[in-house]
């Protein structure tokens, strides 16, 4: 099977279920979007997707190959980058060494340079802060250079967890402009997931709304955004 | 002023020391959060090798860096087989947050004792290949010898070595970036629990020259090292703990003061004084004389 298949995924927080039995499909090429509140699971999700925390019972696999029992550091290097909630730089290394922090395992250094010179040109604003350090950005920039980094990985999966987390709203249309644009131009399958649910749904292609750990919805992003049910009870709007 | 050059120098000489043992504990705190009391043990076993080396072939040339890597594979070991599956296993109740340090003395005490099995308690000296006397300029011999210069130029070496590597390849970023955020580097593909046995390496090669280069001023027995512990850990905590630069320049720092003290107040005041600093240090600006929040991204 094709892309991510997440079945019968259940994680546990001590004697707490933060998901229970949750299955989805993102076909390999699609964006999809994790709706819920604060609580829902969503980043825990993202966690035991990207091997930093185990579930409980249940599977996930990435074309075709389980992503459980590997280390992030193992699954990054096969492409499966997970930008973890909202900002997720070294705040103590210049911009420079975050976006290399992304290459310095991979041996095809040519690609390294080309994957830094591209994202450079998306993000003229990473260019002219190279030395800096990443503390000086602002939140904006911070979450470039998070995303920027996973792409001098050359991600085949990318998880993003809340990039829209304390950015402003003009900001957080930019971004998921972006990451929309990324991944026509480069392939890639993405899932994000949000609160805002609004700016989320509308560059996905399916949706996936949970509510303290278990599935709610799951279907296409325009079906779900559409539904005056969904719409009062979890979208907010 | 000839006086006053001297203390200078033997400050400089005493604290570059201070300095690795310093370096030795900064690297495994920033990286692993541990504070290493059995790094006065590792670097006695590593010294007693670089003395066993002295001792077949009379090249203390030879034993210097024997030492040293003897001392980066202890390091790499101890953080291998003992801190990693320690750390998944006390995770949980009151003890986690301890587990490390205790486990470290617990180790202390099994590296004196397996020292002292294997090469007695009796005091082993370890020549300098320079020499100890005073160097003599026209009438005038000063307190500092050849191989107060030859403690200098080792630690300076070592000293640029490690900023060289940190600041300057790719093993340096991933050992940065390990130490600052493991989490994000393990997400970046960096292999942290790879990197950190290399940054205990580089913590045991660091104290195993500082137990060569302490050593032949004195002699070597199963304890010798203690006070350049203790001497290490008042220099990490004047420089903040947690920089690299600080730990260097705070082991100058507590060379010379204890030079000065030494020269101009008398020696019986020279144990007294680094508890001393210690103590006002942690009280007045706990994080450090010379460390701030920037020292970090050193």
């Amino acid at each position: 099977m094709n892309g991510l298949v997440v079945s019968g995924f259940s994680v546990d927080h001590g004697a707490i279920r933060a998901i229970d039995s949750l299955s989805f499909t993102v076909t390999a090429g699609q964006l999809a979007a994790v709706i819920g509140a604060n609580g829902s699971g969503k980043t825990t999700l993202l966690r035991s997707l990207s091997g930093l925390k185990a579930p409980t019972t249940g599977q996930a696999t990435w074309q075709g190959i389980s992503l459980l029992g590997k280390k992030p550091e193992e699954l990054a290097r096969q492409g499966v980058l997970h930008v973890s909630d909202g900002k997720s730089v070294i705040p103590e290394l210049t911009v420079k060494e975050n976006l290399a922090l992304g290459g310095i395992w991979r041996r095809d250094k040519k690609d390294v340079a080309a994957a830094t010179a591209e994202v450079i040109d998306l993000f003229p604003r990473l260019g002219e802060r190279m030395s800096q350090s990443a503390d000086t950005l602002s939140g904006g920039e911070r979450q470039m250079l998070a995303i920027g980094r996973a792409l001098v990985s050359r991600p085949k999966l990318l998880l993003l967890d809340e990039p829209s987390l304390g950015l402003a709203p003009l900001v957080i249309e930019q971004i998921f402009q972006t990451i929309n644009d990324l991944r026509h131009k480069l392939g890639l399958t993405v899932v994000i997931v949000e609160q805002n649910a609004m700016s989320a749904l509308r560059i996905a292609d399916i949706g996936v709304i949970m509510n303290l750990g278990k599935l709610v919805a799951e279907g296409r992003a325009s079906d779900l955004m559409n539904d005056p049910a969904l719409r009062a009870a979890y979208l907010g709007y | 002023m000839d006086q006053l050059i001297s203390a200078i120098l033997i400050g400089l000489s005493q604290g570059a020391i201070y300095s690795l043992m310093a370096l030795a504990l900064v690297l495994v705190f920033r990286s692993t959060r541990v504070i290493n009391f059995a790094q006065a043990g590792q670097a006695v076993v590593s010294t007693y090798i670089g003395w066993e080396v002295v001792t077949r072939t009379g090249n203390y040339w030879l034993a210097l860096p024997i030492a040293a890597i003897a001392g980066a594979i202890v390091g790499a070991a101890v953080e291998s087989f003992l801190m990693r599956p320690l750390s998944k296993r006390a995770s949980k109740g009151a003890i986690a947050p301890v587990a490390s340090v205790i486990l470290t003395l617990g180790l202390l005490g099994v590296l004196h004792s397996g020292a002292a099995i294997i090469w007695k308690g009796d005091q082993k000296l370890l020549e300098s290949p320079v020499s100890a006397m005073g160097i003599t300029v026209g009438e005038t011999v000063y307190p500092f010898s050849q191989t107060d210069f030859l403690i200098i130029g080792t630690a300076l070496l070592v000293m640029l070595t490690f900023s060289f590597i940190f600041q300057k390849t790719n093993l340096g970023l991933a050992l940065r970036a390990s130490a600052f955020q493991p989490e994000i580097a393990r997400l970046s593909g960096v292999r942290v629990d790879r990197i950190r046995a290399i940054g205990w390496a580089f913590a045991g090669a660091a104290g195993a020259i500082a137990g060569v280069l302490v050593t032949p001023g004195s002699a070597l027995s199963p304890n010798s090292l203690d006070l350049l512990l203790v001497f290490g850990f008042v220099a990490a905590v004047i420089g903040g703990l947690e920089s690299l630069i600080g730990a260097a320049l705070g082991g100058i720092l507590l060379g010379l003061t204890l030079s000065f003290v030494g020269l101009y107040v008398g020696t019986s005041l020279t144990f007294v004084v680094p508890f001393v600093i210690l103590i006002l240090v942690l009280l007045i600006k706990p994080s450090g004389l010379i460390g701030g929040r920037k020292s970090r991204n050193a």
